[in-house]
């Protein structure tokens, strides 16, 4: 998928890309930002709250000292990106950090998982799990569509009877009812 | 020696053919979860947690201690065979490991990882039968306000003291202790968070959570930088050792235990530090001809010891204090709770039955490990060439079954991707993973020993102070924040020139 990262790399900075590209990790703002306003919103939840008589504490106090403490960390982490601080992004086995980041696979995968979401009371985990096994592979790359429906169909019907038979534990069977 | 009464119990009431089974299992399919790349310990009890519901407590517990282990072990399998390692427990195990293994000696360096984790973890295990009843019974009398320093202590020394960036780790864990928040207010039974949704007044289920920043956020995060080049996997037979490997590792096992076990009772973050220390003292010891560097057997049999005996010494603080100092504690925490059982000093009285039962699991689970593993280990290498799109499908898959499995609504899966989302994020701004989990589970209970410490005083601050012992920890944390920054500032200044950032440590992934 080298074709799609040239269009990804356009609005985001590549994580880890490197003491050589120069700036602000700009996206690191919009991190900053989310803490702060979730700490904002933290403590106008926490206001909201009624205190009983005989809690000399109440639920708000808490939720102040988190949303407090949130929104200093969110001007602190502003401050450290304008001065020039990056994250050193995470490696691992299979983590290239040499290359920008793929986001169009990382929206697919997503966008798979939503079909999942949406689908999973009306056609039954036996469907949808099939579906997001093969909707992940071709996500990731693997163009052999029909042998990875095949195993998705194996690992969701398994799993369905592995939970049903050997948990006792009955998934939703959706449109599969009375088949499975 | 009435705590090896106890655990004798614990053995007959485990050692039934059925949970012999249940053990097996759960050996066989953590090692198979752990041995996949980017899985560590964590994720793997986080993602197969799901598979032990339905099952009674002691069967079920029987099955975790399996999975446990196994995803330890798998781990190391790992980190031998790649040249990668998965998670920073392993980091030191790779280092002579991929060596020797690149010399053709992949065999004896599992074989001496196989068994020092096994005699690591079994002399581990009895030093927790040892420890934490004695713990407990002194624990009981801890009062609230201490036991709110207590948890303070953990929380801040895994935020500022381990990991390379303190802010990063304050966001972490500040983003932990507001995710505690959402759901009913303990005492008022206010809805806190809940965004106007009933389904989130319930509060978030952990499995939700951890499988949502550890399986979906990893998973997303390499497929956001998935390698094209596929890694070369060194192939092994079964693993075995001859008597000059078994004189060269019986030392650094146990000095690898000695080192690991203290390390996992305290709140120290785990294992990064005792292998790393492990490796470092087999490295002095070897003399002048030595063979690190090339692969020397030492150096795997110590930090491999250290591992495992860390991961037993959790344990301690775990039982005794119902205080999980790893990702990996966290979530049997949360497992714990899951069967409606409080965890607390009164855990070992109140439930010694099940108690016993897990501590005599942990031993079958891991001599069941060295006995399923070391014939599988030419298997389990296969699994590493599995193609990523579909290990990382299968990722995606086990961890929205597991998730959906919890209440059966597709909210929860909702908010797995949310959480996944939220893990992706925080792959990609370097935010440790650990001080967020830990602040999900402790923040809760903080809250509640400070409100039930100050309802005592009415309200009066200085209640917090009122025990020696709070008083004690209170000073342990200042001394670890100014330790923690004057550190950071010698580092700084020695890499002022090259690293803005307070870099100090090498880069490591955190122990999930």
């Amino acid at each position: 998928m080298s074709t799609d990262t040239t269009a990804a790399s356009a609005g985001t900075v590549p994580a880890g890309a490197g003491p050589d590209s120069a700036g602000p990790d700009r996206a690191q703002y919009g991190l900053a930002a989310v803490v702060a306003l979730l700490g904002a919103y933290t403590i106008y939840d926490a206001t909201t709250l009624a205190v009983g008589f005989a809690d000399p504490v109440g639920p708000r106090v808490f939720p102040y000292i988190i949303g407090t403490v949130m929104i200093g960390l969110g001007a602190l982490l502003a401050v450290a990106t304008a001065r020039g601080d990056r994250p050193a992004a995470e490696d691992g086995e299979d983590v290239d950090l040499t290359t920008p980041a793929d986001w169009p696979t990382v929206l697919k995968l997503i966008a798979v998982f939503v079909v999942n979401i949406v689908l999973v009371d009306v056609l039954g985990w036996a469907v949808t799990g099939a579906i997001l096994f093969a909707g992940c592979t071709w996500a990731l790359g693997s163009r052999t569509l029909i042998k990875d429906v095949l195993i998705g169909i194996v690992l969701s019907v398994g799993s369905w009877y592995a939970f049903y038979v050997g948990l006792n534990i009955p998934l939703t069977p959706g449109i599969l009812d009375g088949i499975l | 020696m009435e705590s090896l009464d106890l655990l004798r119990g614990g053995l007959e009431a485990a050692l039934s053919p059925e949970n012999l089974l249940w053990a097996a299992l759960g050996v066989l399919l953590g090692t198979f979860v752990g041995v996949l790349p980017g899985i560590g310990p964590a994720m793997a009890v986080a993602l197969l947690l799901p598979a032990t519901y339905g099952l009674e407590p002691t069967a079920a517990f029987i099955m975790f201690a399996g999975i446990y282990y196994g995803g330890m072990y798998g781990g190391s399998t790992t980190s031998i065979l790649l040249n990668t390692p998965g998670e920073s427990s392993s980091v030191m195990t790779a280092i002579e490991g991929n060596k020797m293994a690149k010399r053709g000696r992949a065999a004896q360096a599992l074989a001496s990882a196989a068994i020092g984790s096994f005699i690591a973890g079994t002399i581990g295990t009895l030093l927790v039968v040892f420890f934490a009843p004695a713990l407990a019974d002194v624990a009981v009398d801890i009062g609230a306000p201490s036991y709110f320093a207590i948890m303070l202590l953990a929380i801040v020394l895994v935020t500022a003291v381990l990991g390379s960036s303190r802010l990063r780790g304050f966001i972490a864990l500040f983003l932990g202790l507001t995710i505690g928040l959402v759901g009913l207010d303990l005492s008022t039974g206010q809805p806190r968070l809940d965004l106007g949704q009933s389904l989130l007044a319930d509060g978030l289920d952990i499995v939700v959570v951890a499988v949502g920043i550890f399986a979906l956020g990893e998973a997303l995060w390499v497929a956001a930088h998935l390698r094209r080049s596929p890694l070369t996997v060194i192939p092994t037979g079964r693993p075995w050792m001859g008597r000059d490997d078994w004189r060269r590792s019986w030392k650094p096992w146990l000095r690898g235990t000695a080192l690991g076990f203290p390390f996992g009772a305290v709140p120290a973050g785990g294992a990064e530090t005792p292998t790393f220390l492990s490796y470092i003292l087999e490295r002095r010891l070897a003399g002048k001809d030595h063979e690190f560097g090339q692969g020397a057997i030492e150096g795997v049999a110590g930090p491999e010891a250290a591992n495992n005996a860390s991961a037993a010494g959790t344990f301690v603080p775990l039982l005794a204090l119902g205080l999980p100092v790893t990702a990996t504690a966290s979530i049997m925490l949360a497992a714990l709770q899951g069967y409606g059982i409080q965890p607390g000093p009164q855990l070992m009285t109140t439930q010694s039955d099940l108690v016993w039962t897990l501590l005599a699991s942990l031993l079958i689970g891991n001599t069941l490990l060295l006995v399923l593993n070391l014939p599988l280990a030419p298997a389990w290498a296969k699994l590493l060439r599995t193609p990523r799109p579909y290990l990382y499908a299968g990722i995606l898959f086990f961890a929205a079954l597991g998730a959906y499995t919890v209440n059966q609504q597709p909210f929860d899966l909702l908010l797995l991707l949310v959480f996944g989302l939220l893990g992706l994020a925080m792959r990609r701004f370097a935010l440790p993973v650990l001080p967020l989990i830990l602040g999900v589970i402790l923040g809760p209970l903080m809250e509640v020993k400070m409100r039930e410490a100050l309802a005592i005083s009415g309200g009066d601050a200085s209640a917090l102070v009122s025990e020696p012992l709070a008083v004690v920890v209170y000073a342990i944390i200042v001394i670890a924040l100014v330790g923690s920054v004057l550190a950071g500032r010698r580092a700084k200044r020695s890499t002022l020139d090259t690293e803005p950032d307070t870099d100090t440590v090498p880069k490591q992934k955190e122990h999930v």
